[in-house]
């Protein structure tokens, strides 16, 4: 099918793979015991507005729904928006489980809704010992997950001595990302 | 897993698209039939079409950027470029382009390469200059549709026996054509012969030119409908367009023409104002027609499937 979609010039859009997220918690721990890498407790989800009204209304749902749950797990949860138009949905938790619930639920809701495709990337941060901040991103498309160290001190330069680390460090926790190339920078995101 | 929010797909687009290319392939067989048939020997042309095209094909990324003056760029040149061209590639799961920008204010983009690890998508400063981020993201979301559809490969395959009928057509005309005239030495069945190849020649160069050209519309709509899905947003992409098309009339005509061999993977087609393609050879459709599907698709997007 693959080759009559490129023959007819057809684009599938590509459903979002939300499986790997409930491997973070374990994946957290053994950042802990092997770089000292903590959670900053916080987690973003990012995802494309879609044109249509109906996705306005989803964006209230998921809103209102937050705010429950948020009620439940103690969660913070606030909404912005970037330079490039994603929408971020920041969730601020110290429990990196009740972290991953929340986006997981965010995810569920949109791909329920039908907007799957819309979904770019969840973002976990961490810390370091020395204070810098690190992000575990998950790829919905790609269903994998791939480090992302920004240099301390801005200028839009990435760590890759780190990210090599992290990589080895989550090797067998989490699915991770094997093709480099799709290691994309998220400069700027709003957490933690 | 759940719904995907579904566009429908347009039966009608690949149904004409596929009956294009089943013209095509028709016409390809009836031309190899009729050359076996009248024992002629054409494999050299052939050959010589094939190789050519193959090393247009190999190297069209190269031929494209150079012929444009478009430079490639690194990511700390142009951040706010790839950083939408990296969040679309996500989007869409391929493998990131390389970017490019050329230095030119006719506003447009292009995406070209053999294969999706080996495309550029470029964008002129132009383009860069006169659009919103929404709108170029949506417009390198159909640059990036063209790559995913392969359309460079797809239009070099339609397109071989367009090549390979003109080259007939020429060497017809230089070398045998000159006998035609006053031909002592030749037979008048030969002659004949000459004159019925010749024909029957710039009849199908002709057939499959118009073909080439229906094929070449339809993978624009179709890389507009992709835009849309990668992007969620028909209506981004329908605003740039307007934009584009608009600002594309008001430029020098003498820039445009020097742009014009390009035309056929440019986001829209820079024609001179005032020269008007019939649209049956035009290599894009009409800017209503694409305003019109982006208009049905954002329609669709309010209804979950």
């Amino acid at each position: 099918m693959k080759f009559l979609d490129t023959i007819l010039g057809r684009t599938k859009p590509k459903p979002a793979n939300l499986d790997a997220l409930f491997a973070v918690p374990g994946a957290a721990i053994t950042l802990e015991a092997a770089m000292g890498f903590t959670s900053a407790g916080s987690a973003a989800v990012c995802f494309k507005p879609a044109s249509a009204y109906d996705f306005a209304s989803t964006c209230t749902e998921i809103g209102e729904l937050l705010e429950l749950s948020g009620k439940d797990t103690g969660s913070e949860v606030s909404q912005s928006e970037d330079s490039y138009g994603y929408h971020w949905i920041v969730i601020r938790d110290p429990d990196v489980s009740d972290l991953v619930t929340t986006v997981h639920m965010v995810n569920s809701t949109l791909a329920e809704r039908g907007y799957g495709n819309q979904l770019l990337a969840s973002v976990f941060a961490f810390r370091g010992e020395s204070g810098g901040v690190s992000y575990l991103v998950y790829l919905f498309k790609r269903g994998t997950f791939y480090p992302f160290v920004p240099e301390p001190g801005g200028g839009e330069k990435r760590d890759n001595q780190r990210e090599l680390q992290l990589q080895g460090a989550l090797q067998g926790e989490v699915p991770l990302e094997a093709d480099l190339t799709r290691w994309f920078p998220i400069w700027g995101a709003p957490v933690p | 897993m759940s719904t995907t929010r579904g566009y429908p797909r347009d039966a009608g687009l690949a149904a004409r698209m596929t009956f294009v290319m089943f013209l095509l392939g028709l016409l390809y067989v009836a031309v190899m039939a009729a050359l076996i048939a009248a024992g002629v020997n054409f494999a050299f042309v052939f050959i010589l079409a094939a190789g050519l095209l193959f090393a247009q094909y190999y190297y069209s990324s190269k031929i494209a950027l150079f012929s444009m003056h478009a430079k490639e760029v690194s990511p700390a040149e142009a951040p706010q470029l790839h950083g939408i061209v990296d969040r679309l590639c996500a989007l869409a799961d391929m493998p990131k382009p390389r970017v490019a920008i050329a230095d030119t204010d006719v506003p447009n983009a292009f995406a070209t390469g053999r294969n999706p690890s080996d495309a550029v998508v470029c964008a002129t400063t132009g383009i860069l200059r006169r659009l919103e981020p929404a709108e170029l993201e949506a417009v390198l979301a159909h640059e990036l549709s063209h790559v995913a559809h392969r359309d460079v490969a797809v239009m070099t395959i339609a397109g071989f026996l367009g090549v390979a009928a003109g080259f007939i057509t020429r060497s017809m005309f230089w070398f045998g054509g000159a006998g035609i005239g006053g031909g002592r030495g030749r037979g008048r069945d030969e002659e004949n012969e000459m004159l019925l190849i010749m024909l029957v020649s710039v009849v199908v160069y002709a057939i499959s030119f118009l073909l080439t050209r229906a094929l070449s519309r339809y993978r624009e709509l179709s890389a507009d409908r992709g835009a849309a899905i990668i992007t969620g947003a028909p209506s981004t992409l329908a605003s740039a367009l307007v934009k584009v098309t608009g600002a594309m009339g008001r430029i020098p005509t003498r820039d445009l023409r020097a742009a014009e061999p390009f035309n056929a993977f440019f986001f829209t087609p820079a024609a001179a104002p005032g020269f008007s393609f019939s649209s049956l050879f035009s290599t894009h459709p009409t800017l209503e027609q694409r305003l019109a599907q982006l208009a049905e698709l954002e329609r669709q997007m309010g209804h979950p499937a």
